[in-house]
């Protein structure tokens, strides 16, 4: 395999030109701008709000600095709040070429866009230039994520990630599972996965969390399709969903925003803290898999049962399909066939394999279906968080 | 291929691996099923009768209880079986989980 070198020393699977709105009044330019690009690695990220939000501040940053992102263009209506001088200097000091285009200092819609044609033009030109070196498992993050889940899911495609997952850390690899919407109920068993005590309290604690909130909303993180699909409750499908987590130690806990110091499995904390607001902590997968890629994911496992499509914009996304009769209706969108286990056809360690194959594939170029289809769904919205502490990384200083 | 699965031993619903119909009968070791009703990929059928108020396990794990006796051979689903921990529900009109009752 073969890596985008960065400056910061992670190497990138990709070299996206990412355009970036920072309001919603900026978004429409922006994508007319990417829209030039079609079918180039210019990818589309932003943040509706116009009111500041550090949660919102912090993944932006991380997304611009991104190993898979080789140049930001950030495109800015002109009064809205966000701290876009302060997103400009991070990503100038990352040594990335990024440029701040204002809509209303530069003469409205089409003087915009003709503006962030040019220099997107430009930045893929210079980006041919970035020296790729080579790497190897260790170098990766690899997030992973069920959408669309059906009672199929913690049957084959999940436990098969799972596999893929202790073959990645076994391999020297960073690897973080979240959803810990869909982890109720499972809180004593990661409790007891974790490394050390003190991340085991933090474990259950951030559960606890999860669970007063989610009952403040009403409403879990369940959709009419699970049902559908033979799941009849919550704990039923976070007991899917947590198979994909593997067999490894819990190195740490991690929240949105912070990089895996070491090679392990960690688990992503997604639930704000404080009283309960902003609504839903993640309102659709997509919200999810963008702050498993703010996280360093350069590659995104999806596992779906009834057959979501999405991918991601940043990071390739790998679609494990765990049913058999979804696999035939939509194969065309899926990558991985875990369903034949089902059917008796393959061993969920053949799946495993095959899943930790894509994972070296992807990371040396080859694309995965929903990056052909020209998936690249993006969604950030508000939320808001305290920093982990110090019992969250036990072994890092 | 067994058309049901049953993830731990001690389990008293198995899942069904692939589509089953009413009338079907179903051997795991020497216990057997009827299924009373047509039953979907993944879905559950209860193995032996459970009692209202039971905690139903799967693969060792509590799913929920159950809030009516259940008998062996019916499906088990949102119908008789609800979350220790927050409700499932959908507001679209005339949805009905598995187009099941």
């Amino acid at each position: 395999m073969r890596g985008y070198l960065r400056s910061d020393g992670r190497k990138g699977i990709r070299n996206v030109v990412a355009v970036a709105y920072l309001v919603e009044c900026a978004r429409h330019v922006a994508h007319e701008i990417a829209a030039e690009f079609r079918g180039q690695p210019v990818h589309v990220i932003g943040f509706p709000g116009c009111y500041p939000n550090p949660y919102a501040n912090r993944m932006m940053r991380q997304l611009c600095t991104h190993p898979n992102v080789g140049a930001v263009l950030l495109v800015s209506l002109g009064c809205e709040g966000f701290d876009k001088r302060g997103l400009r200097e991070v990503i100038a000091e990352s040594g990335r070429p990024v440029d701040l285009v204002g809509i209303q200092t530069t003469g409205g819609t089409r003087s915009t866009i003709r503006h962030g044609v040019d220099w997107v033009g430009g930045a893929l030109t210079d980006l041919e230039e970035t020296p790729r070196v080579p790497m190897t498992a260790a170098d990766l993050v690899v997030g992973t994520i069920c959408g669309g889940s059906d009672a199929t899911s913690g049957l084959t495609a999940n436990p098969a990630m799972g596999l893929a997952f202790d073959t990645l850390i076994a391999a020297g690899g960073r690897a973080i599972f979240e959803e810990t919407g869909e982890l109720i109920g499972l809180n004593q068993f990661m409790a007891d996965r974790a490394e050390t005590p003190a991340l085991a309290r933090e474990i259950v604690a951030c559960m606890d969390k999860t669970e007063a909130y989610y009952r403040t909303l009403g409403h879990g993180s369940f959709a009419a399709g699970n049902a559908d699909g033979g799941l009849t409750t919550i704990e039923e499908k976070s007991l899917g969903a947590y198979a994909k987590s593997g067999h490894s130690p819990i190195a740490g806990l991690l929240k949105p925003g912070d990089i895996p110091p070491r090679t392990g499995l960690y688990l992503l904390d997604v639930i704000p803290d404080g009283e309960v607001r902003f609504g839903f902590p993640n309102i659709n997968d997509n919200a999810e898999i963008a702050e498993l890629i703010a996280c360093g994911s350069q590659i995104i496992l999806f596992a779906t049962g009834r057959g979501s499509v999405v991918g991601s914009a940043i990071s390739p996304v790998i679609k494990v399909c765990a049913n058999p009769q979804t696999f035939r209706r939509m194969s065309e969108d899926m990558d991985v066939d875990a369903g034949r286990v089902l059917e008796g056809r393959a061993t969920l360690a053949d799946v495993g394999a095959e899943i930790f194959a894509l994972i070296e594939e992807v990371a040396d170029g080859a694309l995965t279906k929903s990056e052909e289809l020209l998936h690249q769904e993006f969604i950030l919205t508000y939320k808001s968080f305290t920093p982990i502490g110090p019992s969250c990384l036990p072994g890092v200083r | 291929m067994t058309p049901l699965l049953r993830l731990a031993d001690s389990d008293p619903v198995g899942i069904a691996t692939r589509d089953i119909l009413a009338g079907e009968q179903m051997w795991l070791g020497p216990l057997s099923v009827i299924a009373a009703a047509d039953v979907p990929l993944g879905h559950k059928i209860a193995l032996r009768r459970i009692a209202a108020g039971e905690k139903v396990e799967k693969y060792r794990v509590p799913i929920g209880t159950a809030t009516v006796d259940i008998f062996p051979g019916e499906t088990v689903h949102t119908h008789n079986l609800r979350s220790n921990y927050i409700p499932t529900y959908t507001l679209e009109a005339g949805h009905r989980f598995g187009e099941e009752q």
